[in-house]
């Protein structure tokens, strides 16, 4: 659960809705805001502060730390992890990777796939 | 350094047919602890002997200081206690009830009580007999959390509960410890209440506490492996695996104690190991009842 969390103040600060040496809510706040244990959401904190994500500082509370372009990180992040499981699965099926390239190049030059598919649906 | 709100050690309750065997808990202040355990594990007995409403036969018992049995009418004004069959008049409504634990709690908090009203979606003017019961549940919750206990202790709060009521007594109940100085104690056999909710996990089997610790450790023991085996090999049981299924070429080890070396321990024995899943608290759970029943029948 604490890894869902981790995910979503990713994502707060991805899209700039929390900015660079902004405060977070404390702990137990946003354990209350979000309904689950304070445990859960230090565990969150602390991982968050180990990637380098956010800063504590005794009896300040945390903010978002000030490393450079965090929002790049973060989809660099997540794109290596979704390419990782891109490659897992072309393993599994046998792909060559000239194939798997190919593919990926055809998807990069489209529109997204929910985007195809809701068109696609449209039309009907 | 705070004290904590329960502490039970050595606590020991023989019936004809059941024992509370060596029970041994702690719930730090302003922590939530689920209370997990199949049905007749003794959840229920444990619950009765820390408001000293069951004796026990040996033991040391402390709540919010307070030495139990002895201190028991002390205690009570700090403790509140909500159980599925709490005794409400039928012929009294929800307002009438109100006014009444008023009028023995001097701490009643009227502005808390009207705004869990709304909440909750209860009218003062009903009778409890024409309530639902969701209902039920939501005001006798009421009733309690309104006197503002430090302690709250809650017997399957959210049993036979809509999702929709679930999530808001869930939702009072994390409030509640936004105070530090509060904590909560419920049992629940709905494992994704507590795990969404709970800092501390304590799960009884059997009358034994099989673990009692911070839900986030307890969690992250456990694991599941997915593995792949080559023809013909046999993979070994390692340490801090506590069941190993294997079915042709496909392997699932369940780890009640991982460590990060052991995907490559399994690796070196000739598996390739596809996945390492974190597991739920239900998966846990049954995992867990399994596994003692097994050392139990040895």
């Amino acid at each position: 659960m604490y890894l869902q969390i981790m995910e979503q103040i990713k994502q707060k600060i991805a899209v700039g809705d929390w900015r660079e040496g902004d405060s977070i809510p404390s702990i137990r706040q946003l354990a209350a805001d979000l309904s689950v244990s304070v445990i859960t959401v230090k565990r969150a904190y602390l991982e968050l502060e180990r990637e380098g994500v956010i800063v504590t500082q005794q009896g300040k509370g945390s903010s978002v730390a000030g490393g450079s372009e965090l929002g790049a990180r973060l989809h660099e992040e997540e794109l290596e992890s979704l390419l990782d499981q891109v490659a897992r699965l072309a393993t599994l099926m046998g792909l060559e990777p000239a194939e798997l390239a190919r593919r990926l190049g055809d998807t990069a030059g489209q529109e997204p796939a929910t985007k195809r598919i809701r068109k696609r649906k449209a039309n009907d | 350094m705070t004290e904590s709100a329960i502490s039970m050690r050595g606590v020991r309750k023989t019936y004809r047919f059941f024992a509370l065997d060596d029970v041994d808990l702690d719930l730090p202040t302003g922590h939530i602890m689920g209370f997990i355990g199949p049905n007749g594990a003794g959840k229920s007995t444990a619950i009765r002997i820390l408001l000293g409403l069951v004796h026990q036969d040996r033991g040391d018992v402390r709540v919010l200081g307070h030495r139990m049995p002895a201190g028991q009418v002390a205690a009570k004004w700090d403790i509140g206690f909500a159980s599925e069959d709490m005794r409400l008049y039928d012929a009294m409504t929800l307002g009438w009830h109100m006014r009444f634990i008023a009028s023995i709690y001097p701490a009643w908090d009227k502005a808390y009580s009207e705004m869990l009203l709304k909440r909750f979606g209860l009218v003062p003017e009903q009778k409890i007999r024409g309530l639902s019961h969701g209902q039920r549940v939501k005001a006798g919750l009421l009733l309690v959390l309104a006197r503002r206990p430090r302690l709250l202790v809650l017997d399957e709060p959210t049993t036979g509960l809509d999702p929709v009521a679930r999530h808001e007594i869930l939702r009072e109940l994390v409030s509640v410890v936004q105070d530090e100085g509060r904590s909560v104690l419920f049992s629940s056999h709905h494992t994704q209440d507590v795990e969404q909710i709970s800092d501390q996990i304590t799960f009884i089997d059997r009358g034994r506490i099989i673990d009692s610790m911070d839900k986030e450790t307890y969690l992250d023991r456990w694991r599941r492996l997915r593995m792949e085996v080559p023809s013909g090999a046999r993979l070994p049981v390692l340490p801090g695996i506590v069941k190993l299924r294997q079915n042709g070429h496909l392997a699932i080890a369940t780890a009640n104690a991982f460590r990060p070396d052991l995907p490559l321990a399994y690796e070196n024995a000739g598996a390739r190991v596809q996945r390492v899943e974190t597991m739920t608290l239900e998966e846990i759970f049954v995992a867990n009842v399994e596994q003692s029943r097994e050392e139990a029948t040895v």
